[in-house]
């Protein structure tokens, strides 16, 4: 087992969603069977290759540092779940 | 799509009476292409469109319905990415490439459906629920762009936009038998695509013949500084004259003719390279051998890079927000547990894990270095041909469901088509065949990076020889 309840309860924690039981029992499974299949990359001699990020060999595409208009505070504010006073509203994050 | 072009100049139909078919014809689709049809707005650009027609004589796309994949951004038009978690999102903005088709006064027809955040190869991870195979309802029309290429084989739209992380353009194209184009990383702007795997995904154009995918783009592709990957050359309009075919190299690697490979696909594919041949191209045997890592470094890399890009749902900008939590990081996860389906979250799961403490050398940094070798592959074997010729898919369209209870063995099936995505180079399927069945076949041809008119006129060249792309489905709306 490359992978334990344990671990997938913390992956799920890691990545903020919550799992039911049935789920936890289903990716235990999957998780597993899927790494099993990634030990195939094990077999290959990496020594001294270098890791590819993107494919183009683009480097700090930066603009102009010049001030121009953003989105609109109300459009920024149009798909908001909760919103007031030009602001998004969220639960509580300190005492 | 050109044919559609040359009738409206010629008076034959206007570009109102085809969009009002199209929509009569969406009304009754039994094939679940669309996700949201905007009727009013295809209307209004067509009757604006047919008013154009007789000054603007070098628009091809001017009056053209085409249809757009739902991770792909419409102002004041939802976008959904399949997935309830974007079920209330309607974008303030145009993404870039529809942007350019507004401006050229194309009509668009609306949101074709997909796999939830385009992690699929089936359209089955929808929540609207899976779409059909214009040529067998039984089939899956693939994925994840399968709402799209339903939609072009159909003639529910003339053109369509689909975008490509593992095959998401090229495996619906091939399993509905139609022509789609996976560009190279960075000629089209990104902006306003919905992020999947950063370093991979890339839009595309999906038509009914390798001409009109050069039409379309030659229309969405260019620099765009609002889009930090997009690469800054001059980028020349697509000939649309064919390739002399005369002297070509064409790389059939061996790797793609093994074990897997079902012998309907590999016959066509092999009657496919023989029309090249006959053309005076040269066959050559390519070895690739860091291939057979193709399927484990992507999964690895686009796990892991979705991972991070999915962390923005999290109920506070956009979107669905589970109520009930008092508490931040709670209703953070009721969200996400609520808004995503199973297949994103076993891929968040997967990701977070491969990035997580102590896996980040084993499984994200491994994979990014087996990529080099994957990518140098490719580098040595256009240093000996001009193409890479082979099956976009190891089978043809299968059932509906058939893969449902097995997540490996469906990502196993991308083996072909991933390679390209981790290269960045372009890649194009072809329709080359039909099984016994009456099911299309494709044939994949990869380029080097920002080859795409040697991919388009290959493309074109072969159907000027073949009429497999001519084949209309069982279910079409003529």
């Amino acid at each position: 087992m490359k992978i334990s309840l344990t671990e997938v309860e913390y992956v799920a924690r890691l990545a903020r969603i919550r799992l039911n039981e049935e789920e936890k029992a289903r990716f235990l499974k999957e998780l597993n069977s899927i790494l099993d299949y990634m030990d195939l990359l094990s077999e290959v001699d990496t020594t001294d290759v270098s890791p590819t990020t993107h494919t183009q060999h683009i480097t700090n595409a930066l603009r102009e540092d010049i001030k121009r208009a953003s989105q609109s505070i109300k459009d920024t504010l149009a798909n908001a779940p909760a919103k007031a006073d030009g602001a998004f509203i969220v639960p509580g994050i300190i005492e | 799509m050109l044919d559609l072009a040359r009738n409206f100049r010629m008076g034959n139909i206007s570009p109102l009476d085809i969009t009002e078919k199209i929509l009569e014809a969406i009304r009754h689709d039994p094939l679940n292409a669309y996700i949201t049809v905007d009727e009013t707005g295809a209307k209004n650009a067509a009757k604006k469109a047919g008013e154009k027609i007789r000054k603007e004589n070098n628009n091809p796309l001017l009056g053209v319905p085409v249809a757009i994949k739902d991770n792909i951004c419409i102002k004041q038009m939802a976008t959904t990415c399949a997935s309830n978690i974007l079920s209330s999102f309607v974008p303030t903005y145009d993404a870039h490439v529809v942007e350019k088709l507004k401006k050229m006064g194309a009509v668009i027809v609306g949101k074709t459906n997909m796999d939830e955040f385009a992690m699929g190869s089936t359209t089955n991870t929808s929540n609207i629920g899976t779409s059909k195979n214009p040529w067998d309802l039984g089939k899956t029309p693939g994925g994840s762009s399968g709402g799209s290429a339903a939609a072009v084989a159909a003639g529910l739209c003339a053109a369509a936009l689909g975008s490509d992380t593992g095959g998401s353009i090229r495996q619906p194209a091939s399993f509905c038998g139609i022509t789609g184009l996976k560009p190279t990383y960075g000629s089209v702007s990104r902006f306003g695509l919905v992020a999947f795997a950063s370093s991979l995904d890339q839009i595309g154009p999906m038509a009914g013949s390798a001409r009109d995918v050069a039409v379309l783009y030659d229309a969405i592709k260019g620099y765009d500084p609002k889009d930090s990957t997009s690469v800054d050359i001059g980028y020349l309009p697509t000939t649309l004259d064919g390739l002399d075919m005369q002297g070509v190299r064409l790389g059939v690697p061996k790797a793609f003719f093994g074990e897997g490979l079902s012998t309907n696909v590999k016959k066509a594919v092999k009657d496919g390279i023989a029309v090249f041949k006959e053309l005076g191209a040269k066959i050559i045997a390519i070895d690739l051998p860091n291939i057979k890592y193709g399927v484990a470094v992507y999964y690895i890399v686009a796990t892991a890079e979705a991972s991070s890009n999915l962390a923005r749902y999290d109920g506070v900008r956009y979107g669905l927000r589970e109520k009930g939590a008092d508490d931040l990081i709670d209703m953070y996860m009721d969200t996400r547990a609520k808004g995503f389906g199973i297949e994103v979250k076993r891929r968040i799961m997967l990701g977070t894990y491969a990035l997580s403490a102590g896996y980040y050398d084993q499984y994200y940094k491994k994979a990014s270095k087996v990529r080099t070798l994957v990518i140098e592959d490719f580098v040595k074997a256009f240093d000996v041909c001009d193409i890479i010729i082979g099956p976009t898919t190891p089978t043809p369209a299968f059932g509906l469901y058939d893969m449902a209870d097995d997540p490996l063995s469906l990502y196993l099936l991308d083996l072909y088509t991933i390679p390209a995505n981790l290269t960045g180079g372009p890649a194009l399927s072809i329709p080359c065949g039909f099984t016994k069945e009456g099911l299309p076949i494709g044939m994949q041809l990869m380029a080097p990076a920002f080859k795409e008119d040697i991919l388009l006129g290959a493309g074109i060249t072969f159907q000027d020889h073949t009429g497999f792309h001519e084949k209309r489905p069982q279910w079409n709306m003529m």
